[in-house]
């Protein structure tokens, strides 16, 4: 198989690379501000059972949540295994970066100082107010550079959806260096993976740009 | 009418009583002055006004309204505060402006948002009063872009933009280097000369000697002393006062 036909065959998983992709930072940037909200609940039942998510999914490997959501129902109650792994895939995906967004989002909103809190109480906003117009913004802000970084992590642990067989690039690349005893796949998908975080950094850098019109 | 009357305010943090039986009326129109030491309780007393802290026992109303009772020796607050809410005002030591807005948007949002006035007389309102204030160019921008005593003078005019019955102010020139401090006195010492009903919590005592109809001298959680200024100042009463006022002599 010459680099151009490997190239090409690789690039038909890349499709569902970008799904994983988009679909993860779609779910998970809003369930983790979910978490995080009922990780700052000031009900200990609740707190805590956002705490015990965090702690699990943070301290647990990606791969097993990935084996956990796509067979776990087969084993636990004889549902076959959906014929479209996408779901499965994603699920694990969101909820396993929903984990990471929520202590990003809880570092942010517990370094904004409480003064803010004190002025938007005192001009009578409402506490719904309150956070989307003048806590969220800046917490926004503040966590950018953070969310960037798992943002490229996310790129690269696309690849870990090959463990389920889930037709991606990485797993293409996989199979065709199996069968062809070839080691260009790996090469071929490394580029991948830099372009498109090269990609993602300058996006997030002008996102990061566009908002840093005022001084923290 | 009392804007304000604040009656026998009980308030501890823990085992710390900081505010033993506090009572301050303010009239119409009237400027008071709050002055004491570290720890007296002064910023207590402000935040217990402007319900960010909650008082243990005592009594609050704004415009014979009741805010807050005591029933059985505890007080309780009213079910909601919001109309309470736009009788004052309240400017930080420290600002708390939004840094992420515009001048402009750090005074209109609140008007246009809490109360629902109409976007274009709270905008008119706003130019008028930062034109006031000396601020008329600087609406578009943002306040890590203005000096300590601009921010500070943003605030006031952010404040002052709800229309409150009343201002509180705490140390707003605490937190200035001391050449910036001169243009915030002036401002505020502008709004006492119109009248503004305003209570004012300063270290400056040239300032509260000014523009006071009455001075409060504050010390371990109670009044002291108060009156005309010329009194407090010129024929102290009290020897606690008098030990205080020693420290501001030169
Ligand atoms: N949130 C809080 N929790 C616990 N104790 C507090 C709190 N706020 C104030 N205190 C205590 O209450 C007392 C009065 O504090 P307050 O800030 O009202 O004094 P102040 O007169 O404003 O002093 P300063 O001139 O330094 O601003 C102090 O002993 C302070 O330590
Ligand atoms: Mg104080």
């Amino acid at each position: 198989m010459d680099l151009l036909t490997i190239i090409l065959k690789m690039a038909e998983g890349l499709e569902k690379t970008c799904a994983i992709f988009f679909l993860t930072l779609l779910f998970s940037i809003p369930l983790g501000m979910v978490v995080a909200l009922l990780r700052g609940s000031k009900l200990k039942i609740v707190s805590g059972i956002a705490r015990a998510y965090i702690s699990v999914l943070r301290g647990t490997p990606l791969m097993l949540q990935l084996i956990a959501v796509t067979y776990g129902p087969y084993y636990l109650f004889g549902i076959s295994v959906s014929r479209n792994k996408l779901i499965p895939v994603v699920i694990a995906f969101a909820i396993n970066y929903a984990a990471y967004f929520a202590e990003i989002y809880r570092s942010g909103i517990e370094s904004m100082p409480v003064g803010q809190y004190e002025a938007a109480e005192v001009l009578g906003y409402t506490k719904v107010q309150t956070f989307f117009k003048i806590i969220l913004p800046q917490v926004i802000r503040r966590i950018l550079p953070s969310i960037t970084n798992e943002i490229v992590t996310l790129v690269k642990d696309t690849s870990m959806a090959f463990t389920v067989s889930y037709q991606e690039m990485f797993t293409i690349g996989k199979q065709i260096a199996n069968s062809q005893t070839s080691f260009v796949p790996f090469i071929v998908a490394g580029v991948f993976y830099y372009v498109f975080n090269a990609i993602v950094s300058f996006v997030m850098g002008r996102v990061e740009k566009a908002m840093s019109y005022y001084k923290i | 009418m009392p804007v304000l009357s604040m009656t026998n305010i009980q308030k501890s943090f823990g085992e710390n009583h900081v505010l033993k039986d506090i009572s301050l009326h303010v009239d119409q129109r009237e400027v008071v002055s709050i002055i004491g030491p570290s720890g007296s309780g002064k910023s207590t007393l402000l935040r217990c006004a402007t319900f960010l802290e909650t008082i243990d026992a005592g009594e609050i109303a704004y415009m014979d309204q009741k805010a807050v009772q005591t029933v059985n020796g505890k007080a309780v607050y009213a079910k909601n505060l919001k109309p309470f809410r736009k009788d004052f005002g309240l400017v930080f030591q420290n600002f708390n402006l939004f840094p992420h807005r515009t001048v402009l948007k750090n005074v209109t949002d609140a008007p246009i948002s809490v109360l629902h006035r109409d976007p274009k007389e709270v905008k008119a309102l706003a130019e008028e009063l930062l034109g006031k204030m000396g601020l008329a160019d600087r609406a578009g921008a943002y306040p890590c872009e203005l000096s300590g005593g601009q921010q500070q003078r943003v605030s006031i005019v952010r404040a002052l933009a709800m229309q409150p019955k009343i201002l509180f102010f705490d140390e707003p020139t605490s937190a200035l280097d001391p050449e910036l401090t001169g243009e915030v006195l002036k401002v505020i010492k502008q709004l006492a000369e119109e009248h503004m009903t305003m209570v004012i919590v300063t270290h400056e005592m040239a300032f509260a000697r000014a523009v006071s109809d009455r001075v409060i001298f504050m010390d371990g959680g109670v009044i002291v002393e108060q009156g005309r200024p010329e009194d407090v100042f010129g024929d102290t009463q009290e020897e606690r006062t008098k030990q205080f006022l020693r420290h501001y002599e030169r």
